[in-house]
């Protein structure tokens, strides 16, 4: 440490006890992750890696449009559990902190838990189960009565993935909004109240912004690793349902071709740490709404406002997809404009704040 | 318990949340081997199976190996950074915290991969059930961080420091004092990383050498239909002990807490 002798013993102490995860983290997050970086810029040549630097990879991926329409549907997909597992857990993560006893709130939470811990591969042979065509929903909706032939629209397609990783990310969105809605002064809540603000504008406007930290938190726990799994839309996703994660495995395992899997694996977390900075965007651009128009407002105006902020963005980004290819040529220029637009945004509601 | 919409709501939630795992046990003990309804009889035929797979007991052997390994290691490494982070104070804390939890939030698949072209692909080493460890290791640290981090916090440092001025060594302080008030985090926090790295499926898919783990095993026998019912079966057994250990991880949890004095506030993360 060049500022050593500024440090106390203390200090010293905590660093000398914190080097031994970090070199851990360092040697086996961070160097391997640096190797990819290299290795993606390399190619696959028969058996042995040729190591002049190119972009070819990543020219591949640019021009071959399987590599664009897989990343195309999986940051969709991630996007559509991430908002479904959001907004489900939400209010069970509400009811448990405001309407439960403090005994009852860790029994709930450790109920929630438990299916988590069970393992991942078989929940998901079980949801083939239960969604199949001879599956517990079937054979129980014809059973009653409901339907006359199997539902075949929830197996072997996207919707079978999203159930899927909707239920196996649950407590993931459930615990962080759990925590930040149980940070809140609940005094807060009552002063409002007393101010004359109603139910629901209170909620809208002291409790979910209070809450929001937790929210944000669950966006990202959920989606990134949503973004790269695996095993369920191999088994529950048929043809027309895998991910970018399945195109990875094949490269690396199959088609021995690790240099590309390796690139691939970078542009699907660069997309879905942008996708993060867009939604993070769109959230501030929320918050600002109410925060600058709320005072005097009811909660029908301010909802209005906010309708009518997300139909206008919907405009905006829908008819940049108009101009949209398909490949990944295409689609990298949109990703560029929802950057842009999302930095414009928070650069301009980041102001209005100071 | 005053039932609202949003208790009912959550109940129902929680059906879907349990679903799954209600119909392990039902298929296990289904007579056919055919997985759907109706049930056709009683049978513990699968479990009998189950005993004179020897492929299965290999891989399971392998994975019970990998795990302890794993939890402990992850365990020793998530209590120095703990320590660290919760009675500390150096430059960079958060930062350097915060780059030894990344692995929480990236997708296993990106660690995987990274791990690959480093051992194999740059390095030339053998896939072993070591590099599963390491990976294991890696992805189980910020969990026990997390455990650990609630039981260094409550902790008073003013015990250990008495402990020092009445002349204990360093080492022996910790390990008299300090040791014994969070040894029910370190309990659960090992019980929690042997259950993530028993589960996992991803890293040790890419990373596993000439012996699979159960996951793995699992996995392939996915293309196998008749082998269906001996994995539910086996997820019965599976479940059943996940159970067993997260309920003691929460008592254990949960008396950490009362010995600390404090509230619980629920909740392993």
């Amino acid at each position: 440490m060049a500022n050593g002798s500024f440090l106390s013993s203390e200090d010293k102490r905590g660093l000398t006890l914190v080097s031994f995860p970090f070199l851990y983290a360092l040697l086996l997050l961070a160097i391997p992750i640096g190797a990819v970086i290299l290795f993606s810029f390399w190619t696959q040549d028969f058996m042995t890696i040729d190591t002049t630097f190119t972009m070819n990879n990543y020219r591949e991926i640019w021009s071959e449009p399987i590599y664009g329409s897989l990343l195309q549907r999986s940051v969709m997909v991630s996007g559509l559990v991430t908002m479904a597992t959001v907004l489900t857990a939400f209010p069970v993560a509400y009811y448990i902190s405001f309407h439960l006893a403090p005994k009852q709130k860790s029994l709930w939470l450790f109920l929630i838990t438990i299916p988590f811990w069970t393992s991942y591969l078989i929940r998901v042979f079980l949801w083939k189960v239960i969604l199949g065509y001879n599956g517990v929903v079937n054979s129980g909706l014809l059973k009653i009565g409901l339907i006359d032939e199997p539902l075949t629209f929830i197996l072997y397609n996207v919707n079978a993935v999203i159930i899927t990783l909707a239920h196996a990310y649950a407590p993931f969105a459930i615990l962080p909004i759990f925590v930040a809605l149980e940070k809140i002064d609940r005094s807060l809540l009552e002063a409002a109240q007393d101010l004359g603000e109603g139910k629901i504008v209170t909620f809208f406007r002291v409790t979910l912004p209070l809450a929001m930290p937790g929210v944000v938190a669950a966006l990202v726990i959920v989606s990134i690793p949503t973004i790269g799994d695996y095993v369920t839309p191999e088994l529950m996703g048929g043809a027309g349902g895998k991910l970018i994660a399945s195109m990875i495995q094949t490269q690396f395992l199959q088609l021995s071709n690790a240099p590309l899997g390796a690139a691939l694996a970078l542009v699907a977390m660069a997309t879905v740490m942008a996708a993060i900075f867009v939604i993070f965007a769109q959230l501030k651009l929320m918050a600002w709404i109410v925060r600058t128009y709320s005072s005097g407002r009811g909660f029908g105006e301010l909802a209005f406002l906010c309708l009518a902020a997300l139909l206008l963005q919907a405009l905006v980004i829908l008819t940049i997809f108009g101009i949209w290819s398909g490949s990944f040529g295409g689609s990298i220029w949109f990703f560029a404009g929802m950057l842009a637009y999302s930095a414009g945004i928070l650069s301009l509601v980041g102001k209005k704040r100071g | 318990m005053r039932l609202s919409g949003l208790g009912i709501y959550a109940l129902f939630y929680l059906v879907f949340l349990y679903a799954p795992i209600v119909l392990l046990p039902i298929f296990a003990f289904n007579d056919a081997t055919i997985i759907a309804f109706p049930l056709t009889g009683f049978t513990t035929h699968w479990f009998a199976e189950l005993w004179t797979n020897t492929a299965l007991h290999s891989a399971v052997g392998n994975s019970l190996q990998i795990a302890v390994t794993a939890a402990v290691l992850a365990t020793l490494l998530g209590m120095c950074a703990a320590r660290a982070g919760a009675q500390h104070n150096f430059p960079g804390k958060g930062a350097i915290i915060g780059f030894i939890m990344l692995p929480l939030v990236l997708p296993e698949i990106i660690i995987a991969v990274s791990l690959l072209v480093i051992l194999v692909q740059i390095m030339g080493l053998q896939l072993s059930n070591w590099t599963v460890i390491g990976a294991h290791v890696l992805i189980c640290t910020p969990f026990s961080i997390a455990i650990l981090n609630g039981a260094f916090a409550n902790l008073d440092p003013s015990l250990e420091e008495a402990g020092l001025d009445l002349g204990e060594s360093r080492w022996s302080a910790f390990r008299l004092i300090t040791l014994p008030l969070v040894m029910p985090g370190i309990i659960s926090s090992l019980l929690i990383s042997f259950t993530i790295s028993l589960d996992e499926f991803i890293i040790a898919f890419f990373l596993t050498g000439s012996n699979p783990t159960m996951p793995v095993y699992i996995w392939s026998l996915n293309k196998d239909f008749d082998a269906l019912p001996v994995v539910m079966a086996l997820g019965t057994i599976l479940v059943a002990l996940s159970i067993a250990l997260l309920t003691i991880a929460e008592y254990f949890r949960r008396r950490g807490i009362a010995r600390a004095g404090l509230k619980d506030t629920g909740g392993f993360l």
